[in-house]
């Protein structure tokens, strides 16, 4: 029971997908504009990653190796079209949000990054939960981005719902650039450079990513006793 | 027993130079300039000038003491930052986004990437971009010259160049151009001062004047081909600010001469291009920042041969 709840627990500082793994930066900078945003990327991406990491753990022994990543892609593009069609029929403001990057979920490399390093090696049952660790880590960083953009960009706090908190009462006059591209990304680094300093840097097993997988090991200097 | 005997690599020749010299002649060179900011535009100018330089400094020094860096404010380039900052605000703007401003100057763009003769981009031209696209509306708001009144003329004075691209305003006459006698931001419109400082910096060999020259030229001879009127566009708006005292900032800029050329010349087309085609009327800011960013480059393509060298 300690190692599943292990399992749970690691996406969400020790291997946030966002923070620590830098997995799935595209989404991460693109929706965070305000804080509902990150909050409903964060969820339509974890009942995806959920229901891939499930099918894709009891489908291990039938895919063939050498084609896995284009089965892992079928599977993970069914489930985006079900959690895109239950958005566009019941959140649609969350839709027009969020836009191109609902559907693009199919690409986004935290799933694909699970399937293949996580539900494809482990049963279903952890495979869910890992889904769901590393969903809840995505979900966290998302909202906490889009909330520090949102207030000091907006001065507003999940604007559109109905927890809406206004400060433009104090922040009468919003830093708008931070709801913009380059408030996106100054937010995201302090948010990295947050994580690594209460981690102390550790937050990663280094021979996790070692350079054995890589497949750029072979141009790269470390194959030739760089780095 | 101290060692008398230094085994170290060259340079071996040492010269009275030192960083506080430069940065001390440049706030010198800047003097006119602020010198005219406040009598055209008030104490407001005034205020603006000491709240940029106080936080610069401030925030150089907190954040050495935070992170246990050896403090730097004693070279005065902090000085700089924020005396360069506030000649490129408009003397309405509220003291805290100038406050901010130099926060971001000194802390994101310079302290961040690793204090003095690392940043990427220009400070004080960063923290401009910054606060113009945080605060479009205060930051463009320019308020007519009103010779050292205290009282705030309420009226918005459309710079020379939003008159140009959008007509219907007189424009100043040419004197008034020179002078300053017109909107704009604290440092940009007397256009005298600044030539003033300028020509000091090259006369104490400070700045080089290829990228100046080639700047100015560019600009001049690009807005005459293009059916403008050249010498407003010289003279109106931050160019000879930009030219002289932003763009030839040593870290941000190309080690050599070729490189120097086409930096400016770069500066100039860009300028030209967001002046005329874009939708804001000043362009200088942008293209230094763009020309910041690829100054690596530049560096990297106009590298001196080596002199027998391998390559």
């Amino acid at each position: 029971m300690g190692k599943r709840l292990k399992i749970l627990t690691n996406g969400i500082i020790k291997e946030n997908p966002v923070l620590v793994l830098l997995l799935g930066t595209c989404p991460t900078l693109a929706t965070t504009s305000m804080a509902i945003n990150g909050l409903g990327m964060g969820v339509a991406a974890t009942v995806v990653l959920m229901c891939s990491n499930l099918a894709i753990s009891l489908l291990k022994k039938i895919i063939p190796d050498k084609v896995r990543i284009p089965c892992y892609i079928v599977v993970i593009a069914g489930f985006v079209t079900v959690v895109q069609f239950l958005v566009k029929a019941f959140a649609q403001d969350l839709d027009k949000a969020l836009g191109i990057f609902l559907p693009l979920i199919v690409v986004n490399c935290i799933i694909l990054g699970r399937a293949e390093m996580f539900a494809s090696k482990n049963g279903p049952v952890d495979s869910v939960l890992d889904g769901l660790g590393m969903g809840l880590g995505f979900t966290l960083a998302l909202t906490l981005i889009g909330s520090v953009r949102e207030i000091l960009g907006a001065g507003t706090w999940m604007s559109g719902t109905p927890f809406m908190v206004d400060l433009t009462g104090i922040l009468s006059t919003p830093m708008s650039i931070f709801t913009l591209a380059p408030g996106g990304f100054f937010v995201f680094g302090c948010m990295i450079a947050l994580i690594n300093k209460l981690t102390k840097g550790k937050a990663i097993k280094k021979k996790e990513f070692g350079c054995a997988n890589c497949p750029n090991a072979s141009s790269c200097g470390a194959a030739k006793g760089g780095c | 027993m101290s060692n008398k005997l230094i085994v170290t690599p060259s340079p071996h020749v040492k010269d009275s130079v030192t960083t506080q010299s430069i940065m001390g002649n440049v706030v010198l060179a800047l003097a006119p300039a602020m010198v005219a900011s406040v009598l055209i535009f008030g104490v407001r100018a005034l205020l603006i000038l000491i709240t940029c330089v106080v936080s610069c400094v401030a925030a150089e020094y907190l954040f050495e003491m935070v992170c246990k860096k050896p403090n730097t404010t004693k070279d005065l380039s902090a000085v700089v930052t924020g005396v360069i900052l506030a000649m490129n605000l408009p003397s309405s703007l509220p003291l805290w986004m100038a406050a901010v401003g130099s926060i971001v100057a000194i802390v994101v763009v310079k302290q961040l990437f690793g204090g003095i003769g690392q940043n990427f981009a220009n400070p004080a031209i960063t923290a401009r971009v910054v606060l113009l696209i945080s605060f479009t509306q205060p930051m463009t708001k320019w308020v007519s010259p009103n010779f050292g009144t205290a009282a705030f003329d309420a009226m918005g004075g459309a710079t020379p160049l939003a008159v140009m691209k959008n007509a219907g305003e007189t424009l100043p006459s040419l004197t008034e151009m020179l002078l300053g006698f017109h909107g704009g931001s604290l440092g940009e419109t007397c256009s005298i001062a600044l030539l003033i400082g300028g020509l000091y910096l090259i006369a104490k060999k400070i700045i080089s004047p290829i990228i100046p020259a080639s700047f100015i030229a560019t600009v001049f001879v690009l807005t005459a081909v293009l059916g403008q009127n050249p010498i407003y566009h010289i003279l109106g708006g931050g160019l000879f600010l930009g030219a002289f005292f932003m763009a030839t900032d040593y870290v941000t800029s190309p080690v050599t001469d070729k490189g120097k050329l086409i930096f400016g010349i770069g500066c100039g087309v860009i300028t030209v291009l967001i002046r005329l085609f874009a939708n804001y009327p000043e362009g200088v800011s942008f293209a230094i920042l763009l020309m910041n960013i690829i100054t690596p480059h530049i560096d990297n393509l106009t590298r001196n041969k080596a002199f027998g060298g391998a390559y």
